[in-house]
């Protein structure tokens, strides 16, 4: 299959039965994916799927698309390296074309103290898995010609890391193609079906209560983006979770090919080019926590300007369009994924803004759990209770920005 | 257009003036002193809906500013 010749997704509707094995609330990437694993790698199909709009509407339908393990402590850089290679495998595996490209992704360090962070996190990365070098701002002209190393003189380019594996999808159809090799092996795609409660039996999760009646399953599963405290809440549990706005936004056409992706840690935003030869530009999440979609004109100021800082022929381009998205953002900036100590009831939250490249091996990871009953040895130190035991993961230099 | 906060004495300034700063909510079940740090250090309300806030106001008047605000939509109820 290529981009000019292929066939159209196929899915098969059901009506909901009463009861499922497996009971997926959330039909993003996450919740699809480990669908697919259940019915690929474990043969797991009695498993539905809940969206309470279309699949993909929420977070993996508004992220921007960012692949790569260039993580700071070696748990995280262990996973996502995992899913970096499991997006390698995912066109041939499902025979759709996801778009998979890779860039290379340069991270820029404007102070000593950046500097110091690059080189430690090529050394840890390095042996832990994935492929990150330190290069020097000759190295980056060289990577990059078309940014300023001056930084415009406030800015100087002074070093940064550089990852070869960095590469981007199109994230609808890593949804489309986990959604549908999900589906053609038998489990159940409901969309317009949102859960509004709970079912339990004393301290146990026993099923869903949805618009289109009660659904009683042995597992259920929360893989919603945005709204898991509310959901988390009708079993009883606290999360560690606030929800913040994320915005981007895209400018028009740019006539040359932008090869890297470019990011600077210290200016808090990246920039790589859409198939279609946008310019996609992100920043950081809104400090206000809210579940609102509402954008605004002050980031598409604030970041426009700290990207024409790097990148000046930026500043030719109009903006075409702005969208927000609302993400889980954990304490420690690492997402949380296991059991809950709530029996019958499992998570995968805390993706915050860096959810869409861990979903090949999200899904993975939750569908063994799923599974066998046991915690995967990846995952275990991902875990809720890893805040009541003092070993929080905290990775905010690597994960703050995308 | 972003979000105006209604500030008492500098009146209505936009959001990125101030710095947010939250009303933590512990629970009073929690009497086990562990569970209740814990639950004080992490655990976050989060609601879905109109909660109490307290917004400093770093580019201006440089006081605290009590409102409420409703997290789905955004809409200052009071101040």
């Amino acid at each position: 299959m290529n981009e000019f010749m292929e066939k159209k997704v196929q899915f098969k509707w059901h009506e909901p039965k009463k009861h499922y094995d497996v009971v997926i609330i959330g039909g993003g990437g996450h919740g699809l994916s480990t669908a697919y694993f259940l019915a690929t790698r474990h043969g797991v199909t009695d498993v539905a799927v809940l969206e309470r709009s279309y699949i993909g509407g929420g977070n993996s339908g508004r992220n921007t698309t960012v692949i790569r393990s260039n993580y700071g402590i070696p748990e995280a850089v262990r996973f996502y390296q995992r899913s970096v290679e499991l997006y390698y495998q995912l066109e041939a595996e499902t025979e759709r074309w996801i778009m998979h490209k890779q860039k290379g992704l340069l991270w820029l360090a404007h102070t000593e103290a950046a500097v110091r962070a690059e080189v430690a996190r090529a050394e840890i990365n390095t042996a832990f898995g994935a492929d990150t070098e330190y290069v020097t701002p000759k190295q980056i002209k060289e990577i990059c010609p078309e940014i300023d190393l001056s930084g415009g003189g406030a800015w100087p380019v002074i070093g940064g890391s550089y990852h070869p594996a960095g590469s981007t999808a199109r994230h609808d159809r890593v949804n489309w193609a986990l959604a549908e090799g999900a589906n053609r092996r038998g489990v159940h795609i409901h969309q317009r079906t949102a859960v509004t409660g709970l079912l339990m039996d004393g301290d146990r999760v026993t099923g869903v209560e949805t618009t289109a009646g009660p659904i009683s399953a042995k597992v259920v599963l929360s893989a919603v983006g945005g709204h898991v405290t509310t959901l988390a809440k009708m079993a009883g549990l606290r999360l560690p979770i606030r929800t913040h706005p994320l915005q981007a936004y895209v400018t028009n056409h740019y006539e040359l090919t932008f090869n890297p992706i470019v990011a600077s840690t210290s200016l808090l935003f990246y920039v790589s080019q859409t198939a279609r030869g946008e310019m996609l530009i992100g920043a950081e999440i809104d400090r206000q926590p809210s579940y609102s979609y509402n954008s605004g004109h002050h980031f598409l100021q604030s970041c426009s300007f700290r990207a024409i800082t790097l990148l000046p022929f930026l500043r030719n381009l109009r903006i075409l369009r702005q969208w927000t998205g609302v993400c889980d953002m954990s304490p420690d900036y690492s997402p949380i994924m296991g059991k809950t100590g709530v029996e019958g009831f499992y998570i995968t939250t805390g993706w915050g803004t860096w959810g869409f490249k861990a979903i090949p091996a999200g899904g993975e990871q939750m569908a063994q759990l799923i599974a066998t009953g046991q915690t995967p040895e990846p995952i275990a130190p991902f875990s809720l209770d890893r805040f009541a035991n003092d070993r929080t993961l905290a990775d905010r230099g690597s994960a703050g920005t995308h | 257009m972003s979000i105006l906060i209604p500030c008492p004495h500098c009146g209505s300034r936009p959001i990125q003036e101030f710095v947010y700063g939250e009303i933590p909510a512990v629970p009073d079940t929690l009497t086990d002193p562990d569970a209740r740090d814990l639950d004080r250090a992490f655990m976050r309300a989060n609601p879905e809906g109109v909660q109490a806030e307290a917004w400093f106001h770093l580019y201006g008047c440089r006081r605290w500013v009590r409102l409420e605000r409703d997290t789905r939509t955004d809409a200052i109820q009071s101040s």
